[in-house]
């Protein structure tokens, strides 16, 4: 694998670069824009950068309005904050009047580490995919998310872009494609399938390996789109796998397993299924690698999950 | 005050109690009590077309007590926003007229409000773009007093003087009560415009039912900052037995009531 980038510096860099080919381009923050990464684009753009003071609610309904002018409006925070605190205002201002507002909302998860549970969304999936409108993305990588700035600009109506703090493993290529709503198949395999988002993707690809040791052959799907889910792909892994483990850095409740576990109920595939995720409790304060551990989001945590559905298969 | 403009504001007040009493829902004193507010902005200050009314340097009204929308459906069916035949349909599965304002369907409405609190950040968005290049619009924002106890009010009125928006104006329709009782004592609101000032506003007062001097408020040249206009309000204003009831903040007319209303309000 290639060198580490986190998908927050990523989303900067995107952003700036997007500005220089779209002028309709505004980017809005909330005292974050250093940890986020939109300074990189208030930088170029200072003109088209809006900062809003520690005041997410009203940065979020204003963008809302912004958007209704014509503009295509990057709304950045954390993502506790954004998804969170600014929920009310993402249902009723961005999502009700389907305004062309991308959220893109960082230290999401246990990977933002020191700051601790207070700071690290692991519900932001789950609240976001639950809103009429909202498209919800959550990139593997920082190759992937560029790819997902620019189709999230492309794309007309509220998005919601998930970013990380922590620098982790690129495991996508230049090419690989990118569209809303269509799974990468980053590894084939026949024995099991492991469906991940976000920074668990190359956790899934470690696991994958692991098991080829041991004579398993793992599929791993990048669903770096939650929301519209590609059910496709899904029943495939199902149909063709016959056990599926999800895996993501966010509760197991309301997030990347619940959404596939609700199509595999809905289309009687009662293959084994487990979802490797936050067990229902809050984050609190470490370094990303102790955190992961204790949390169980590491490759391991995928492996022993695969053995389990593979054993009651 | 112009006598066309006055019998003008008892058609409203008739349309709006029609339009309450045939859902059997709805807000009839905050409907009331922003009438002439409304009628000041839509008669002698907006720069619209209700024949285009996604025109993109339209000035902007944002309802943001949108409890208050059958005053503002009045007023946009009389302006040719859409047939008055609509205002029947108010609350009605399918209707363009929601019980809160709903700009993806209602032609004219420039805010899904009716969630209290967020229509000043609206409008403050809305004049970040109207201050942009290429753009030369203004905003006006209808507040509550009610809703000025939301946090969000005071965050969008910091940032409105941080940006110097002397493009936006928000007009609060002052009629001192809401759901529980009065503002005082459900949550006092002090002296709103001392607030107001204290976040770097310029701030006027005026007779909330007198079209011409709110007209002349508005009009006044800007200062270099936003503009807040407390318009002390009647809540009920028109309706002897609703006037300054707090009992008739969302209660319907029966049929009797409603007979009584419409008698008073006769030209």
């Amino acid at each position: 694998m290639a060198e580490k980038k986190s998908t927050r510096i990523a989303y900067g860099e995107a952003l700036a670069k997007l500005g220089g080919v779209n002028d309709k381009v505004l980017v809005c923050d909330a005292d974050l824009a250093h940890a986020t990464m939109t300074a990189s684009f208030a930088d170029k753009y200072p003109d088209r950068f809006y900062n809003f003071g520690i005041a997410e609610s009203n940065m979020t309904t204003a963008s809302a309005a912004m958007a209704q002018c014509g503009y295509t409006v990057f709304c950045s925070t954390f993502a506790v904050f954004g998804a969170g605190r600014a929920f009310e205002q993402v249902r009723n201002a961005v999502c009700y009047s389907k305004a062309n507002v991308k959220l893109g909302c960082s230290h999401a998860g246990p990977s933002c580490g020191e700051d601790g549970g207070s700071h690290q969304a692991v519900e932001d999936i789950s609240l976001m995919r639950t809103l009429p409108n909202m498209t919800v993305l959550v990139p593997a990588d920082a190759t992937e998310m560029e790819k997902a700035v620019f189709a999230a600009a492309k794309f007309e109506g509220p998005v919601y872009i998930r970013t990380g703090r922590l620098p982790t493993d690129i495991c996508t290529a230049e090419d690989t494609p990118f569209e809303i709503g269509k799974a990468n198949v980053l590894r084939d395999g026949k024995d099991v399938a492991i469906i991940a988002c976000g920074i668990m993707v190359p956790q899934a690809l470690l696991a994958a390996e692991a098991l080829a040791q041991k004579g398993v052959s793992a599929r791993v799907i990048d669903m770096h789109t939650i929301k519209p889910l590609d059910e496709a792909a899904v029943l495939a892994a199902a149909g063709e796998c016959k056990a599926i483990v999800t895996a993501e850095e966010h509760s197991i409740i309301g997030g990347l397993g619940s959404a596939v576990a609700e199509v595999l109920a809905e289309h009687q595939q009662g293959v084994p299924f487990e979802r490797v995720g936050i067990k229902d409790r809050f984050g609190q304060s470490g370094k990303p690698p102790v955190l992961f551990e204790a949390y169980g989001l590491t490759d391991k945590f995928v492996v022993e999950a695969c053995e389990r559905v593979l054993a009651r298969k | 005050m112009d006598q066309k403009l006055q019998q003008k504001a008892r058609q409203y007040r008739r349309d709006v109690l029609d339009m309450l009493y045939a859902c059997q829902s709805g807000h009839p004193g905050g409907s009331l009590s922003c009438i002439e507010i409304l009628q000041a902005l839509y008669e002698n200050v907006m720069r619209y077309d209700a024949a285009n009314p996604k025109w993109p340097e339209r000035d902007r009204l944002v309802l943001s007590k949108g409890h208050g929308c059958p005053a503002l459906y009045a007023i946009l069916a009389d302006k040719g926003f859409f047939p008055k035949e609509e205002l029947k349909n108010l609350r009605q599965y399918g209707s363009m007229l929601q019980g809160h304002p709903d700009m993806k369907k209602c032609p004219g409405v420039d805010a899904s409000t009716g969630s209290l609190g967020q229509g000043t950040s609206w409008a403050v968005g809305y004049a970040l773009i109207g201050k942009r290049p290429g753009h030369n619009f203004n905003v006006y924002c209808v507040t509550g007093d009610g809703e000025s106890q939301e946090g969000m009010v005071w965050e969008s009125a910091m940032a409105a003087a941080h940006y110097h928006l002397d493009n936006l104006t928000v007009l609060l329709d002052d009629n001192g009560l809401q759901i529980d009782g009065t503002n005082d004592q459900v949550m006092s609101l002090g002296d709103i415009c001392a607030k107001y000032a204290a976040f770097g506003w310029e701030t006027i007062t005026v007779d909330g039912h007198n079209v011409d001097e709110i007209t002349e408020a508005v009009k006044r040249p800007r200062v270099g900052k936003p503009r807040f206009i407390c318009c002390r309000t009647v809540k009920g204003k028109g309706v002897s037995f609703m006037e300054n009831q707090v009992g008739w903040h969302g209660k319907p007319m029966n049929q009797e009531q409603y007979e009584a209303a419409i008698r008073e309000l006769e030209v």
